[in-house]
């Protein structure tokens, strides 16, 4: 905030001028460069893209089918010979390309629920936000409210109500889990909502719903990203957990957590079934954090979430 | 202080009714009842059933049937564990469920901000990176995998503990709690870490050093406080992340706490057990909620309720 | 710098992962030491001697038990600890035949409807009470009486007029059970059941003890409240965690039951149960892992038990569903097109038996018609397969679409996975997998709307072919396929109704012949019990019910201890013949007779017990051919199997 406060606003002649000595960095090119300095978050980053080149092109290139069962090889262990390099499981599927495929899903998962959150936690803590008064109160009231019920039983119910449709996993998990992205955008949207910018287009007579849409909200995208980068891999460990529970995805789709948990009750008598997938976990959600950590430090060096 | 308490815990019964009506309604949205199995009963056994738990009065009739128990505090009888009433069943698990989430809640309080001061301490030093590196393997690697690893080397190779079932002795509490502290432990380390660096930099503590106290005085006196309070207020969604976490631990233990009684409840459709459960756990985290508010209003001087709320 | 952290964590983890090295021998099963060679006494029974110092039973249960109340029971888990704590009218010896329980002996009327049973006169309740026919009388009429909605009473069905007064519809007295006097019982039937006397050991039938109902109500199946009449009483209950059970010193029987005390564990988790068993903490399982056979077999060879059981594992066609509905060729090309013998060695891998009928072996004179492709070899199984896919409308470009729907569990999906994959390698299926938890996919299959293939299977109450015959019957509960013959349906009837045994066997076959020609279901293979086995515990053995008395049971000392004792008793010795008496040593000395001489006395009442038994058999001679096995409720094949 204070960083913002003292950008010096250009002077126009100046700026006509060309003259350059004393440009002026905005707050993103600011964050930017202090996201550079992460080490961490950036090799993160790398190893993320990565890991998303694998997920996606992988299965492509992987001489395997992630449905065939090869029944020369169950439960084999990884060896070159046999084209499974990473094994394969109790059916003879091969685990690569299973854990590939798995990722999509775990991705893919963890991508849509917090895009699910996201929508409804913004639009909702900005509305809060923007009204106040009794409106804001009910609202945060109902959130409140949310808060307290022990949300993984309602993601376990809603799963046993509705069966294990994958749609219904994303909107199962993002509709318990906007209400922190809520109360954040509330928060922010009451400190900007007094500031001069928002006064003078009301003072023009932008409808409020325009206001939202077309000034908060874009002044939140800072504080979005972070909570996004750290939602994610929350998510992904959710529906890991469902996995775990047996009320994750159908086969034979599978996910990372599907296949960590098939593989954590074999973990010693085959133990590459659990290897390839928990690593690709790991690392994934490892990677996300410190990506997550270093937007934050970079975006929003004051304010810890 | 105190009227905001009273309106706070006030604030309890519509949070608990729509609480109960949810679930309550979802429950009975599932499909398949309580006594279907593979057997198929003859219709003549199934009217008996279901006359003996009013499954046959109209879905209204049993709603209001059913907050008529709760008001006073009546839980029911079981479908699923027939010889026992929800209450009886909550009385046996609850205890347990609460000895290991208030065991692990401690121990990642402790070890959490300790490692999380001692890695603040030596900042960008090799010790800082070494304990933030392991603090957020710790969040990233799923418990179910850390829990059969643990399992695996402490109890069947090594012998040392048992490797699942209670018997309420500490040997069998070793490993679940453990499971259940790490991700918290991790998640508390790395807070504090941040809050100590960021109260370490500001300028009370400036003063405090230049008043030539030892450094261990300035971090107890006057560091400690202000860095507790971002944990503090984490102890809240930490209690009821336990809660989940508390679902797969029990399962992997098998742990007879109330997260598994849980999980076979919804299963089985035991209507009773999977209410009771709810509620229990949504009375918990509001009144810990409650709980975290109030201490933290008393480490921090500068909150004091009747004016802002 | 931070990334080499991270790098160095990713490998901590790796590192952590890789540990748990195949080839690394299970150090703890090292620690259970093998047991001496057993030595039995001239009663037949094992020698003191080479029993273990402390008979305490750990069996894995699977989970909980839904209640101990014997008329609402229902499931195996249940079964296993009922079976222990209370005594039926019969019981089963260790290899599962019929022999008598609570009724020394019993007639059977000409026209098979009326039994007439004979009670011990020994026979006392765990508080001392002598267990009567009027106990008996009250509790077949409390376990019909619709108040107490016992959700298994369907087993009292054959009585004379339990239907009615299951529905209210005729009061409790009316029920064909009365006492002749204190201990003589009469049980009426409606029609001749041959399985009848298998059905006594259900738990519906079990005896309850009336004034501590009537006292404790719905508690009284509480530790402290519970009386029973079997081998053991209820000691402690703690849910989901354990039960504990101990001899029971008024059974009749006590002085031939050895294991003292036995605990029942809850572990769903067949992985936990496997750890808890590695460290010496479990003498029975439940059941083991589904992957791990290979491993287990390496390392636990003689603790692995493996038995056939009196089940059957098949996949149902919905017949009221396109594109099953009158499409007998279809049918016939998806079941030849599954090579079993590929799925139980691949899939099951636990030495399951490839099936092709209904009912699954070991029943007693029983054999099932084989269809005559049975006999074939696989390839020419898929030729044929492939031609009756084609003459039913289907080739590679427009194939079968389908869905194979299954309950959530390790082995049924493997299974699921397999079929899809062989469909789609012989014939070209394309299938598709869908799971349900349990109630929701038993509703499902009930509701016939949207299964098409599903998955199936059938443990049996009673050991009688005609528990799996029925479930096809026109209206049956349970005939989830909508399979309706009326040919079937009569032939049913007869069976029903027919009391000569090898007519009786005759019918069912031609019944199951009718059947299988019309295939409404695909037989895969027929369920084994797999369990590890502590090798100390012995006295119990296989059966295809998978009904074992821990009052069989005892435990072997291993060879560690029997030498250990060597030792000390050698050291005694020459103590002795130095005449340095150690008076802690005299002592233990003094126990030791004391064990010796109580051993007698058992084996003096144990051989009365044996007179006993001689007597009776003239009398069940009928019986016995009619009806002998062992019949008892073994749970549907819940969501795990």
């Amino acid at each position: 905030m204070t960083k913002q406060a003292e950008k010096p606003i250009i002077d126009p002649f100046e700026a006509a001028l060309g003259v350059s000595d004393v440009k002026g960095r905005s707050p993103w090119e600011h964050a930017w460069h202090r996201l550079l300095k992460n080490r961490a978050a950036i090799y993160s980053a790398y190893i993320m893209a990565g890991m998303l080149v694998l997920v996606m092109l992988g299965p492509l290139v992987v001489s395997w089918e992630s449905d065939f069962t090869d029944w020369d090889y169950t439960s084999a262990a990884p060896s070159l010979e046999s084209g499974h390099w990473f094994g394969t499981d109790a059916v003879g599927r091969d685990i690569l390309v299973r854990t590939l495929e798995g990722g999509r899903i775990s991705l893919l998962v963890g991508l849509v629920a917090t895009i699910v959150s996201l929508v409804i936690g913004v639009t909702y803590g900005a509305v809060a936000g923007y009204y106040g008064g009794n409106t804001d109160r009910i609202m945060m009231r109902i959130v409140d409210i949310i808060y307290a019920l022990p949300f993984m039983f309602f993601v376990i119910l809603l799963m046993v109500v509705f069966g294990r449709h994958i749609v219904l996993i994303f909107v199962a998990i993002g509709a318990v889990n906007w209400l922190d992205m809520a109360r954040i955008v509330r928060g922010q949207t009451l400190s900007l909502k007094n500031m001069e910018f928002i006064e003078a287009a009301r003072a023009c007579g932008v409808p409020p719903w325009g206001i939202i849409r077309r000034h908060i909200i874009p002044n939140l995208l800072g504080i979005v990203i972070v909570y996004v980068t750290l939602t994610i891999p929350q998510v992904i460990l959710v529906e890991s957990f469902l996995s775990f529970l047996g009320l994750g995805v159908q086969e034979p789709m599978s996910s990372w957590g599907a296949l960590v948990s098939d593989g954590a009750q074999d973990m010693e008598s085959a133990p590459w079934t659990l290897i390839a997938p928990a690593l690709f976990l790991t690392v994934t959600l490892y990677c996300f954090n410190y990506i997550g950590d270093g937007l934050r430090d970079a975006l929003d060096p004051k304010d810890r979430l | 202080m105190l009227r905001h308490s009273l309106r706070r815990l006030l604030g309890l019964i519509p949070t608990l009714l729509m609480l109960i009506t949810v679930a309550f309604f979802m429950m009975r949205v599932a499909p398949g009842g309580p006594f279907d199995s593979e057997k198929s009963l003859p219709p003549e056994i199934e009217a008996n059933l279901n006359a003996k738990y009013h499954l046959d009065d109209p879905l209204l009739k049993q709603y209001f049937h059913y907050l008529g128990q709760v008001a006073v505090l009546d839980f029911g009888p079981s479908f699923q564990y027939k010889d026992w009433t929800v209450n009886e069943l909550i009385a046996q698990g609850f205890p347990v469920s609460m000895t290991v989430g208030v065991l692990a809640m401690s121990l990642a309080f402790i070890v959490g901000t300790l490692l999380g001061i001692a890695a603040a301490l030596r900042q960008n030093t090799r010790i800082d990176y070494s304990l933030m590196g392991v603090a957020m393997l710790g969040i990233s690697i799923p418990n179910f995998v850390i829990a059969p690893i643990l399992i695996l080397v402490l109890a069947v190779y090594a012998g040392w503990l048992p490797a699942g079932g209670w018997d309420g002795g500490f040997a069998s509490m070793v490993l679940p709690v453990l499971t259940l502290a790490l991700p918290a432990t991790a998640y508390i380390a790395r807070l504090t870490r941040g809050s100590m660096i960021e109260v370490l930099h500001s300028n009370f503590i400036r003063t405090a050093r230049a008043k030539g106290l030892p450094e261990s005085v300035v971090i107890r006196r006057h560091a400690l406080r202000p860095v507790l309070l971002p944990v503090i207020s984490f102890m809240g969604p930490a209690m009821a992340g336990m809660i989940s976490g508390s679902v797969v631990i029990e399962r992997i233990f098998s742990i007879p706490g109330l997260g598994s009684y849980f999980v076979q409840g919804a299963l089985n459709r035991d209507y009773t057990l999977v209410m009771g459960v709810v509620i229990l756990y949504g009375v918990l985290i509001i009144l810990l909620n409650f709980v975290v508010d109030l201490i933290y209003a008393w480490l921090n001087p500068k909150i004091r309720y009747d004016e802002t709320s | 710098m931070r990334h080499t952290f991270l790098v160095a964590s990713v490998v901590v983890l790796l590192s952590a992962c890789g540990s748990d090295d195949p080839q690394q021998p299970p150090t703890r099963s090292d620690q259970l030491t093998r047991p001496v060679e057993l030595v039995f006494g001239e009663d037949g029974r094992p020698d003191p001697s080479v029993l273990a110092p402390e008979q305490v039973l750990h069996r894995d249960n699977g989970e909980e038990p839904q209640t101990l109340d014997p008329h609402l029971a229902e499931g195996v888990p249940s079964a296993h600890i009922l079976r222990d704590l209370f005594e039926g009218l019969t019981a089963e010896s260790p290899e599962g035949r019929v022999i008598p329980g609570a009724a020394i002996r019993w007639n059977i009327s000409r026209d098979g409807k009326v039994y007439t049973f004979y009670l011990r006169r020994d026979a006392l309740w765990s508080n001392g009470d002598p267990v009567t026919a009027e106990d008996f009388v009250y509790s077949l009429r409390r376990s019909a009486n619709p108040a107490t909605a016992s959700n298994y009473a369907q087993v009292l069905l054959p009585l004379n007029n339990a239907a009615e007064v299951l529905s209210g519809q005729l009061p409790l007295n009316k029920l064909g059970v009365t006492a002749m006097d204190e201990y003589t019982l009469q049980i009426t039937l409606k029609d001749p059941t041959p399985y009848f006397l298998g059905l006594l050991n259900h738990s519906s039938t079990y005896p309850v003890h009336r004034t501590s109902v009537i006292q404790h109500g719905s508690s009284f199946s509480r530790p402290g409240n519970l009386v029973s009449n079997g081998a053991y009483t209820l000691k402690d209950w703690k849910v989901r965690s354990q039960i504990e059970l101990a001899k029971n010193e008024n059974y009749w029987d006590a002085a031939n039951v050895i294991i003292g005390q036995v605990f029942y564990y809850p572990f769903e988790e067949q992985s936990t149960a496997l750890k808890q068993f590695r460290a010496g903490n479990l003498q029975w399982t439940y059941e083991v892992p589904n992957n791990q056979f290979k491993w287990l077999q390496k390392h636990y060879p003689e603790e692995l038990v493996i038995s056939p059981w009196f089940g059957s594992y098949f996949f149902g066609f919905n017949l009221e569903r396109e594109p099953f509905v009158e499409n007998l060729d279809l049918r016939l090309a998806l079941s030849m097109a599954l090579d079993r013998d590929l799925l139980t060695d691949k899939v099951t891998q636990f030495g399951e038996r490839p099936s092709y009928t209904l009912v699954p072996p070991g029943i007693r004179d029983f054999v099932s018609p084989k269809p005559e492709w049975a006999d074939w070899s696989q390839l020419e199984r898929s030729a044929e397969a492939r031609r009756l896919y084609a003459a039913a409308g289907y080739d590679q470009d427009k194939p079968l679409r389908i869905e194979i729907r299954y309950n959530t569990g390790q082995n049924n999906k493997k299974m699921a996975l397999a079929v899809a994959s062989l469909w789609k390698q012989v014939l070209g299926v394309q299938a598709t997998l869908f799971n349900e938890e349990w109630k929701v996919f038993l509703q499902n299959r009930e509701q016939k709307v949207l299964t098409q293939v599903f998955r199936a299977g059938w443990i049996s109450d009673y050991a009688d072919p005609y528990s799996f015959l029925e479930l096809f019957r026109t209206g049956h509960g349970r005939n989830d396929f909508g399979y309706s013959n009326t040919l079937y349906d009569s032939l049913l009837g007869e069976v029903a109704s027919e009391r000569i045994p090898s007519r009786r066997r005759r019918l069912m076959f031609e019944t199951e012949r009718v059947l299988l020609a019309d295939m409404p279901f695909i037989p895969v293979y027929t369920y084994v019990t797999k369990r590890l086995v502590d090798p100390r515990l012995r006295g119990w053995q296989s059966n295809v019910m998978d009904h074992h008395y821990t009052k069989d049971m005892f435990l072997l000392k291993t060879a560690q201890e029997a030498a250990s004792e060597e030792a000390a008793r050698e050291k005694a010795a020459i103590e002795e013949a130095l005449g340095e008496q150690a008076e802690g040593e005299e002592a233990a000395d003094e126990g030791a007779v004391g064990e010796e001489s109580t051993s007698e006395k058992s084996t003096s009442e144990k051989s009365t017990g044996g007179e006993a038994t001689g007597e009776e058999a003239a009398d069940e001679k009928v019986a016995d051919e009619q009806a002998a096995e062992p019949v008892e409720e073994t749970d549907t094949d819940g969501p795990s199997t």
